[in-house]
């Protein structure tokens, strides 16, 4: 216990002794926080969407109103002829674009359907797609309102109302925040780790520290200490930020979110401990532990691709990767307010066990 | 040569083997050391001092052969064994942000040192090293010889029996280097073993005993006074002015030559007076050709070039 203390204790006072570290090891994630979190908005507003209409009808404006009354689009440019339409997408004047044909007020009256044409910037699939849903439904709005006129029908035979639990307006803030906690834990846990034993052992002090009757154990367990403190202070910072300035709620307990969230620190450092005392420099520490953290954790976790529409392999990989439940977990708490996961705890306990363990029986006491 | 009387043998290696690869770092290397003794590594980079020094410490597996550290074999007990020895690799390796009492404070919890105790020594080892005054200052901020003292101190903080010193002066201030040898004389004087390593011949004679190593062997050993009689043959000093031309000329006239340079000076082994003669004449007449005693250099680079008789020399010691 006394070794462990005085290897925590030396810990500390290389975090303390090298300010810019320590800058970097807390502004880092909130910066991260902070960007990613603006910036990975999936919320699309004010789209903009050009209009080209050949008919010029009370019929096609009232569409054109009905179409930005709601805020989400607006309308950004107004077109007179079909060879202005690509450039415009060209100079991104527009996402989408919108055809009203000439016979478009006449169609309505004589035809059973009448056909309007809309154009989207395939460049950027995720807000075409959202346009195109968008400007589906004001259709089938406006297709009800003339539905009752003409043929005195109050309702369509089927109609779907949605309600939209735990996250009501759908912000996207909510259920981003909470994976970009998880991201920034892993990474940034994983970073501060991984150098720990891999600079001792460039410096050479490893040398001697070997030769002291200090174990494996001792040192490992002595290193997770300091960095659980800051990674702690990370993640409260992250969960504030997320709470005060993305105005995530909080449905669950603050307890069980620590608790959980310790867990998971826990194995992050343990990963970067382990990356450490396998690598023979710092900088191939650092390499890998970004390697093995950043992608797996962006794209494998469920963090922004949803693990039910992945290749059955990866849905496999997923499962080995820590963020996976502890994303599950902390959208639970924060969204849902449930505060308990015996099983996802379970296996992240499990892991964090694993890898300490794997850590120790890696840290090599010889130096051949 | 390695008797074990009433007290234990500090250091004992016996037969070491090790190899790196291909490359054999040791060849069948024994060597002890005795409670009080300082006995000196000598030899060239690459001769297999670091390797040995760290398989002693428990750092390296050897391929084969036996270490024992006061009787305890540190690949069975090396608990045991660890805190019998007080270790100081060759790169400077105590922490540079830490404080000199904080890297003294580090190794000596890691000892299990007691608080009462850690106290009492770092005030006795700050006197006997006079870094004193320093206690505060980052290890980072202090001179070449302070650090090696510092170092010193943290190995000798459990109080071991047997220090391991890896070159321990190797770039530092001749003043400092004899201020730390005299450190390490007392260090014995109290009964603690020494084994070091130096690549300065002129350290060699501070030593009890010495033992010379090149590539992997120990190709001499014995009291630094004794040493010198290991040299094969005589020797003669050349002194000139131009000293590079001379030994141009004799190496051209005399391929088969032993010319080593000093300085100013040339050291050349002879056989006989008709060899010392015939010397003589190759040079011009206001050089300075005299016989002298050989130093441990000298013997150094004699038994060298000669590893078998050497090698011959010491299986009939051990044996």
């Amino acid at each position: 216990m006394k070794r462990i203390l005085a290897i925590a204790r030396k810990e500390f006072l290389h975090i303390l002794r090298d300010p810019r570290s320590l800058a970097v090891s807390i502004l880092m994630p909130l910066m991260m926080v902070l960007l990613y979190g603006f910036a990975i908005d999936m919320d699309l507003k004010n789209i903009r969407v050009g209009v080209l209409d050949f008919n010029r009808s009370a019929e096609s404006r009232s569409f054109i109103n009905e179409m930005v009354s709601s805020g989400f689009i607006v309308e950004s440019a107004r077109l007179s002829n079909r060879k202005e339409i690509e450039p415009g997408f060209r100079q991104n004047k527009y996402r989408a674009v919108i055809i009203f044909p000439a016979d478009f007020s006449l169609s309505l009256v004589k035809d059973p359907v009448t056909q309007i044409q809309i154009i989207l910037d395939g460049a950027d699939g995720t807000s075409a797609a959202t346009v195109a849903n968008y400007l589906n439904a004001v259709t089938s709005r406006i297709n009800l309102s003339y539905a009752k006129e003409d043929f005195g029908l109050d309702i369509l035979p089927i109609e779907t109302r949605t309600r939209v639990l735990f996250n009501p307006e759908l912000r996207s803030a909510h259920f981003i925040v909470p994976g970009l906690a998880a991201l920034i834990m892993m990474m940034i846990c994983a970073l501060l780790t991984s150098i720990a034993i891999a600079r001792e052992k460039e410096t050479g002090t490893m040398e001697q520290i070997l030769t002291t009757p200090v174990v494996a154990p001792q040192v490992i367990i002595g290193k997770i200490f300091p960095y659980m403190v800051i990674a702690a202070l990370d993640a409260t910072l992250i969960f504030l930020v997320g709470k005060f300035v993305f105005g995530v709620p909080m449905n669950g307990s603050w307890f069980a979110l620590a608790g959980y969230s310790l867990i998971f620190i826990l194995i992050a450092l343990s990963l970067g401990l382990l990356i450490s005392s396998v690598a023979k420099t710092q900088q191939v520490a650092l390499i890998a532990a970004l390697m093995i953290t950043l992608l797996p954790t962006l794209l494998l976790s469920g963090f922004i691709f949803p693990i039910a529409s992945m290749p059955a392999v990866l849905q496999y990989v997923s499962r080995v990767i820590p963020a996976t439940y502890y994303l599950e977990i902390i959208r639970g708490i924060i969204l849902k307010g449930v505060n308990w996961y015996p099983r996802m705890g379970g296996i992240l306990t499990g892991m964090s066990l694993f890898l300490i363990i794997l850590a120790i029986k890696r840290f090599k006491t010889r130096l051949d | 040569m390695f008797q074990t009387g009433k007290t234990k043998v500090a250091l004992l290696l016996e037969a070491l083997e090790k190899s790196y690869g291909k490359i054999k770092a040791l060849h069948h290397l024994s060597l002890s050391v005795e409670p009080g003794q300082i006995v000196g590594l000598i030899g060239p980079d690459g001769s297999g001092k670091t390797t040995a020094m760290r398989i002693a410490t428990g750092l390296l597996t050897p391929d084969n052969g036996s270490v024992r550290i006061l009787d305890i074999d540190p690949f069975i007990r090396p608990r045991q064994a660890k805190e019998l020895i007080g270790y100081m690799p060759q790169r400077f390796s105590l922490y540079p942000d830490l404080t000199v009492s904080e890297n003294l404070r580090f190794f000596s919890d890691l000892y299990l040192v007691t608080k009462h105790d850690r106290i009492e020594r770092q005030e006795r080892l700050m006197k006997f090293s006079r870094l004193g005054p320093f206690t505060n200052r980052r290890a980072s901020k202090l001179s070449g010889g302070m650090k090696q003292k510092l170092a010193l101190m943290c190995a000798l903080i459990h109080t071991p029996s047997l220090l391991i010193l890896d070159e321990p002066t190797t770039g530092v201030d001749p003043v400092s280097r004899q201020e730390f040898w005299n450190i390490l004389r007392e260090l014995a004087e109290q009964g603690i073993g020494i084994l070091v390593s130096t690549p300065y011949m002129d350290e060699a004679s501070l030593c009890d005993n010495i033992l010379m190593m090149y590539e992997g062997r120990i190709i001499g050993t014995g009291k630094p006074e004794d040493i010198t009689t290991l040299f094969p043959d005589k020797l003669l000093e050349i002194r000139d002015i131009d000293i590079t031309e001379i030994k141009r000329k004799l190496q051209m006239k005399y391929p088969t030559l032993s010319v080593q340079r000093f300085g100013d000076k040339l050291h050349i082994p002879y056989s006989d007076e008709e060899q010392f003669e015939t010397i003589k004449s190759a040079v011009p007449d206001r050089t300075q050709v005299n016989p002298i005693k050989p130093g441990i250099e000298d013997t150094f680079v004699a038994l060298m070039s000669k590893p078998n008789i050497t090698a011959d020399y010491i299986s009939e010691e051990s044996g």
